[in-house]
């Protein structure tokens, strides 16, 4: 089970959270001049890497706030989870 | 290599089964081949087999990071059904059914395919309208398949619960009876037996650490054990094929979940079909060997730990236990997770990749050990050919650009 520290609430067990994918992804400024292949790229491409990786999760059963962790994905620890619009710690340094 | 019959079992007996020839040969890999399989799970060794007996290519190798079938196709919990719902789905998986059901006496090995038939439960209206429609579908893509009364089930499924004052009652099914289950070591393991009678080398412990590539067009792979060249390769890595695509420079609409399986101490035969609930996530059968072996869904997180989350284990098994109270009892012996690729309309991708040469068949997700030899035959064709055939060609990787997605969510009753 993991313990996820949710950065309004603290830590709290996974059950609470439900998980919304890759972070920082922006929706693109001038959608009207974009082609099919860079909708296709923003819609569906994803890293999906073996690793680290910056995701996003919903304390949906706790203060309904998103957040962003940065998480091993094969260890699935959980190195930091930080507030949307923050940097995550490794490019604060 | 000898032909398995009861005259090679008798004359096997005589020395006391000390003396079976090993099924595959473990050759060093060669410096260059006609094409390459990239992984060996149930797909890519299909793969190599169909290449070797439809289109003459024999100088093949399949690399296997770690051992043949490790992967998902020895993972799974081995249902097979072709009721899918879209026209183009409907026709691969149709297409893997009628594999199946020529496949041990085609491969001369016995893959154990039951065909038990498979109901899909219905818990609410809603469930019952989808039901009805893709029954409707299938029948008019010649699956056969028909829907069933809660006191059908009872009556074919005694120790079901279809009390209608439980939290999801059972309000009916479909049932396919050509669909079931096979042995899924077997299917691997007659694939590559299959594949090495024609000359495909098959070899294990050797992972592809990177693509290399000459002016846009695949050369061959650099691998643990060297590099190898081929002007062919053909990528069937399931829950690794965003990190294969990393290598040759490209992005893959995949995320890889966890998803996990367990099954109980073997007990006498108490089911004999499967059953898959969609609403309450679980789904049962039992082995010829007595254990009952129950699905999970996903853990919602990415993830490459060939494991899954304990809140995973007690959903479903509170699921199967609400389905079937008399299991509440039975003890759980073994768990373990496969890592599934699943894609935004849960439908695989297969075809030719964005590098000359390179080819992709992944996004098999929860539920391709049932397509794993229609998989191979279609993917044989499109890598030997440099062509899709057209029961694949709806799944190209280019629907994601050009908006033919194929939505199977929730259609295709569950996702396995
Ligand atoms: C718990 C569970 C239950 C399931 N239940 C069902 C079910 O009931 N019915 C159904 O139809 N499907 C089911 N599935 C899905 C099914 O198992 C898969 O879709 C199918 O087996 C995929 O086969 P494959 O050959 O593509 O992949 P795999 O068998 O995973 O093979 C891929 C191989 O590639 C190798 N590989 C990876 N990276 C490299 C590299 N760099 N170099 C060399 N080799 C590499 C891996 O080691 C692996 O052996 C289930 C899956 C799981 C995990
Ligand atoms: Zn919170």
């Amino acid at each position: 089970m993991l313990l996820i520290e949710c950065p309004w609430c603290g830590k709290r067990d996974e059950s609470e959270f439900s998980y919304a994918g890759e972070a920082h992804i922006a929706r693109p400024l001038e959608t009207g001049k974009l082609s099919d292949a860079e909708w296709a790229d923003y819609l569906f491409m994803r890293k999906n890497p073996k690793g680290a990786h910056r995701e996003q999760w919903l304390h949906a059963a706790g203060c309904r706030r998103y957040f962003n962790a940065e998480r091993d994905t094969v260890s699935y620890q959980i190195k930091s989870t930080y507030k949307i619009g923050e940097t995550p710690s490794e490019d604060r340094a | 290599m000898s032909k398995y019959s009861i005259f090679s079992l008798a004359r096997n007996a005589m020395s006391y089964h000390q003396n079976w020839a090993a099924a595959w040969r473990s050759p060093e890999p060669k410096q260059k081949y006609d094409a390459i399989i990239v992984g060996g799970g149930g797909h890519g060794l299909a793969t190599a087999y169909y290449m070797a007996k439809e289109h003459g290519m024999k100088n093949i190798a399949v690399l296997e990071k770690g051992w043949i079938g490790g992967g998902n196709t020895g993972r799974n919990t081995t249902i097979v059904r072709s009721n899918y719902l879209w026209d183009e789905s409907a026709h691969l998986y149709e297409k893997s059914m009628k594999l199946w059901e020529g496949l041990s006496q085609d491969l001369n090995y016995n893959v154990m395919f039951s065909q038990r038939g498979v109901y899909n439960l219905g818990h609410t209206l809603q469930d019952m309208r989808d039901i009805q429609r893709r029954v409707n579908a299938n029948r008019l893509n010649g699956i056969d398949g028909h829907v069933v009364t809660p006191q059908e089930i009872k009556a074919a499924i005694p120790h079901i619960n279809i009390d209608q004052g439980c939290r999801y009652p059972i309000m009916g099914a479909s049932f396919q009876p050509r669909g079931g289950v096979a042995r899924h070591d077997a299917v691997a393991w007659g694939f590559a037996r299959g594949a090495d009678k024609y000359g495909v080398d098959i070899i294990q412990n050797c992972e592809v650490t990177s693509i290399l590539q000459e002016n846009g067009a695949v050369t061959g792979v650099e691998t643990s054990r060297g590099k190898i060249m081929s002007p062919k390769v053909g990528v069937v890595v399931a829950g690794h094929c965003s990190v294969l695509a990393e290598m040759a420079g490209f992005r893959m609409p995949i995320e890889s979940h966890p998803l996990q399986a367990l099954v109980s101490e073997p007990i006498k035969p108490i089911l004999d079909t499967v059953v898959m609930s969609n609403a309450v996530h679980g789904y049962v059968s039992q082995s010829d060997k007595g254990d009952l072996v129950i699905g999970a869904g996903i853990d919602s997180y990415n993830g490459y730990g060939q494991r899954g989350s304990f809140s995973g284990i007690e959903h479903t098994v509170s699921a199967i236990v609400e389905l079937f109270p008399i299991f509440s009892r039975v003890r759980m012996n073994r768990q373990w997770g496969g890592i599934v690729d699943t894609t935004p309309d849960a439908c695989p991708i297969i075809g030719n990749a964005p590098v000359k040469g390179l080819y992709f068949n992944c996004g098999w997700g929860t539920g391709g050990f049932k397509a794993t030899p229609g998989s191979g035959w279609v993917f044989a064709h499109n890598v030997a050919t440099g062509q899709p055939h057209d029961l694949n060609r709806p799944f190209a990787l280019d629907r994601f650009v050009t908006g033919h997605l194929i939505d199977e969510h929730g259609a295709a009753g569950v996702a396995h």
